[in-house]
């Protein structure tokens, strides 16, 4: 297999295992906030026990999250130093702003979320949950400055030729503000809130059909839910945005999204369908011009196809990028009809006795998950055959001396050694799932309390 | 120019400071991982561990800073330095991978296997992320092939030569003799006898390879103290080195324990400032052909990045040593398990 290859699946697959976690941190960390802030305000004792209890939660999550984001930080050099050199000046900042102003705050903080809780004050430590989750948000931030101005450049200039040429800033607020990256961020964003949400009404809706842990969970799942409405239904226009501005800055992409051929016509809005790249042409089922009306305002407007392209510059995965870009769409819609639902049965007081509906949002706790995948996936195989749009081709970009042995030795050690970590993530998220949130004892500060025998004596 | 200084040159710095912040930080965090096996009781882990749990993430990050500062003051030595050390690096990352979660699953459950399978496990990874670290920068200092283009020409295996080899022990003893240095810190009773001795062990490990690296480098490697021959104002350089290294047995017999952790930080620091002064300008070079090596001059952004990445430097850093002090400033004193430790 040659290098270009192994490099682009060893580079998704470790960026997308990367990403099962950020997300649900971030998420988490704006739930966190609420239960601790509610807390302090109520001085309740079931809010300072579910914050204790995600807090644990929280911690294994961002340990994985961190673990496997330190590859990505070195992957860029490792496998695409092509690409390095080119965009260093631009993306380098980025990434530098990112670890000062972001992953510091977080991991800086995070000792005393994590620990503190008996050596700082309550208003310190509420203090900590807040600048754990603001790191968190701005982490997301320089990422996805970085990656939208490779999907839509601005701000830069090329100098040299060859394989010497490279993009220097020109204007550095043009290079952040570029057309996507406000859109995309506040879509990644959101998209990482529902991931948070969906896992903590997952968790206590399963505590509730159990009857486990009730006065702590009931309470959990309504503000997980209030969440949930709110950022569902924002989603949704996020999402409009961003199909807004590739419509505008990337043909080729959403023309892949939608899997739209012909040269100049106007462009039907898939609700479901299927590509056949070698006819190319799309059947399923379609709102004739609904993509002409969303982007011009008009269902007659003729909107530019894949077949005006000429076949080295655009997409080839057209069937790929069109599922999955649908996938992240019908979830949209399905995480939306399910909040509002369950808003109404809250409304109706049958939230907690609806046992369906219990059971539908234990499992709804994937939804979110895929589409923030399908969301990248689709977006950056939309991107191909461009690194960075229109000025680096994705064949160029590698390491030249990088050879594909060692890729694909690096690929396979990180598949195994992935995989295991995720098995144990898995099973350690259950433990503690299963364990629930505990009674609080106040113990603690004597130096060896008794709690901890049973850690000494370990069963043998 | 800023202050009179090129703005490269002040990215040099930077970076320098950096990478001695994570050398100092992290060193103790990855030298107490390298003592975890030589603890034999469960309760004297997880002190160990616990002595580290609050820090260790917030010390990991300026390997991330560092690797973010390269990448933007000098793409062209990041691509060329991680695409080159590629085996050695992914060995490194899958270190650390491993010792992150170790540490976070390590007490999650209390049968006797897990534990001891979690401990194996960040020691192992521990030491692995420290070797590759030292042969990496064995490897820097003595340089390497590259070809016009400035990319690597050489062969992994040439990697594991001897002065690299060496540079890469005395790492392990060095983080080592930190970490026992700041475990005595934060531990009493017996357990802190132990690692007193521990302390002493690796404070003598550390200066006798020390002074054969030192003695090797003088005869085999010319390139490096030539520098120092040129300018011997430098000489400051290995003459305070000395001193503080002396420092460290002195305080230890004294139960100083500050003083000797102060003393190994400031010989951490000094052994990097003395690389970096042998190699500037360059940031790799190249044996083979003097004329390929990258400096800091032909790899730099451009200047209005470096003006920016200053900016971000000058403000951030101020922010990251607050609230630092801080996370430190809570978890001072000897280490108190409560049911939220490790
Ligand atoms: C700032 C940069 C950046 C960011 C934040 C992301 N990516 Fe990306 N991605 C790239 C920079 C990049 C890249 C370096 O530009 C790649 C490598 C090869 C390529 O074509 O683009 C890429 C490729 C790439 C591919 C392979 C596409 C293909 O080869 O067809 C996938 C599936 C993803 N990424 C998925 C993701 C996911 C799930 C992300 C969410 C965290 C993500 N990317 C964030
Ligand atoms: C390819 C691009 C990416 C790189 C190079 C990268 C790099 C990193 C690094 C180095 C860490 C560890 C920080 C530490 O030690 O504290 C990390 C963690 C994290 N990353 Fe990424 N990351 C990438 C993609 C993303 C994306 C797209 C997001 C969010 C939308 C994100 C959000 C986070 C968050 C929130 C953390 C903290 C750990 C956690 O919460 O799980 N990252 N990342
Ligand atoms: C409700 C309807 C939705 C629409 C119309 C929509 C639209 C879009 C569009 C057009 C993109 C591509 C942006 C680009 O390539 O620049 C995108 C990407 C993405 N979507 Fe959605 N989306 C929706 C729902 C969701 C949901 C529910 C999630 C997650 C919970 C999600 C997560 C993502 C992610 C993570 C990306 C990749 C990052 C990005 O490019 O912004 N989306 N979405």
């Amino acid at each position: 297999m040659d290098v270009e290859i192994l490099a682009r699946v060893q580079f998704a697959y470790t960026v997308a295992f990367h990403y099962l976690y950020p997300p649900l941190s971030i998420g988490l960390g704006l739930i966190l906030v609420i239960m601790e802030g509610m807390y302090l305000r109520t001085r309740k004792k079931e809010y300072e026990q579910m914050t204790r209890f995600w807090i644990k939660i929280f911690a294994l999550i961002f340990g994985l999250g961190v673990a496997t984001g330190v590859v990505m930080e070195f992957e860029f050099g490792t496998n695409w130093a092509t690409y390095s050199r080119y965009v260093g000046d631009i993306f380098g900042s980025a990434l530098a702003a990112e670890g000062i102003f972001a992953f510091a705050l977080e991991a800086g903080f995070l000792g005393i979320l994590l620990f503190g809780w008996n050596r700082v004050p309550p208003a310190v430590h509420f203090i900590s949950t807040v600048m754990v989750w603001l790191g968190s948000m701005f982490s997301a931030v320089w990422i996805v400055v970085a990656n939208s101005w490779q999907q839509t450049p601005a701000g830069y200039r090329i100098v040299g030729e060859g394989l010497e040429a490279r993009a220097e800033i020109t204007d550095f607020w043009a290079m952040v503000f570029n057309p996507s990256s406000v859109d995309r961020l506040l879509h990644v964003w959101i998209g990482a809130f529902l991931a948070g949400a969906f896992l903590v009404m997952s968790v206590n809706a399963w505590y509730i059909l159990k009857k486990r842990h009730e006065t702590i969970a009931q309470p959990a799942f309504k503000i997980a839910l209030v969440v949930a409405t709110v950022f569902s239904c924002a989603q949704l226009l996020t999402g409009h945005r961003s199909a807004e501005i590739v419509a505008k800055y990337q043909p080729t992409k959403l023309a892949a999204f939608e899997g739209h051929f012909d040269s100049l016509a106007p462009a039907d809005l898939y609700l479901f369908g299927w590509v056949d790249a070698k006819q190319q042409r799309t059947v399923g089922l379609a709102i004739p011009g609904g993509i002409s009306f969303l982007s011009q305002g008009s269902f007659h407007a003729p909107i530019r196809g894949l077949k005006s392209f000429s076949p080295d510059n655009r997409p080839t995965q057209v069937n790929a990028i069109f599922q999955l870009y649908h996938l992240m769409v019908t979830i949209g819609l399905i995480l939306i009809a399910l909040s509002l639902l369950g808003v109404w049965m809250w409304y109706r007081g049958r939230l907690f006795q609806t046992r369906w509906l219990m059971h539908l949002f234990v499992w709804a706790v994937l939804l979110p998950q895929i589409a923030n995948q399908a969301g990248w996936f689709a977006a950056e195989m939309g991107r191909q055959p461009w690194v960075v749009y229109g000025l680096l081709r994705t064949s160029e970009a590698l390491s030249r001396n990088v050879t594909a042995n060692q890729v694909l030795f690096s690929l396979i050690l990180f598949f195994f050694v992935y995989t295991v970590l995720f098995l144990l993530f898995i099973y350690l998220l259950n433990r503690k799932i299963q364990q629930g949130p505990g009674v609080i004892s106040h113990e603690e500060n004597e130096p060896y309390s008794r709690r901890e025998n049973p850690l000494m004596t370990p069963s043998s | 120019m800023f202050l009179g200084i090129d703005y490269p040159t002040w990215w040099f710095l930077v970076f320098g400071a950096v990478i001695s912040g994570y050398a100092i930080l992290d060193g103790f965090d990855l030298g107490a991982g390298m003592l975890h096996l030589f603890l034999r009781e469960e309760r004297s882990r997880r002190i160990a561990l616990n002595a580290i749990g609050p820090v260790w993430d917030g010390n990991e990050v300026w390997l991330i800073i560092g690797g973010g500062a390269l990448f933007a003051g000098f793409p062209m030595a990041y691509a060329t330095i991680f695409s080159a050390f590629y085996v050695p690096f992914i060995v490194f990352l899958m270190g650390l991978i491993f010792r992150a979660v170790a540490i976070e699953f390590r007490s999650k459950e209390p049968w006797l296997w897990w534990r001891r399978l979690w401990d194996a496990t960040y020691f192992a990874a521990c030491t692995v992320v420290s070797f590759s670290l030292g042969l990496m920068l064995g490897n820097i200092v003595l340089g390497i092939p590259l070809d016009e283009n400035h990319e690597f020409v050489g062969d992994w295996l040439s990697f594991f030569n001897f002065f690299s080899l060496l540079v890469a022990l005395t790492t392990l003893a060095l983080f080592g003799m930190h970490g026992a240095i700041f475990l005595a810190l934060k531990t009493e009773g017996r357990l802190f006898a132990m690692i007193t001795s521990l302390a002493r062990d690796f404070t003598i490990a550390f200066i006798v390879l020390f002074g054969i690296t030192t003695v090797y480098t003088l005869l085999y490697v010319p390139h490096l103290s030539d520098r120092i021959r040129a300018q011997p104002v430098f000489f400051v350089l290995p003459l305070t080195m000395l001193l503080v290294v002396a420092n460290i047995p002195r305080h230890l017999s004294k139960g100083q324990y500050l003083g000797a952790f102060i003393s190994s930080a400031v010989t951490i620091a000094l052994l990097l400032i003395t690389v970096a002064v042998e190699v500037f300008p360059y940031l790799v070079y190249a044996p083979n052909q003097p004329i390929n090596s990258i400096t800091v001059y032909n790899a730099a952004s451009s200047e209005k990045t470096m003006r920016l990445l200053l900016l971000i430097a000058l403000i951030g850093t101020p922010l990251v040593a607050v609230y630092t002090s801080f996370v430190f400033w809570t978890f001072k004193g000897k280490v108190r398990l409560d049911e939220s430790s490790y």
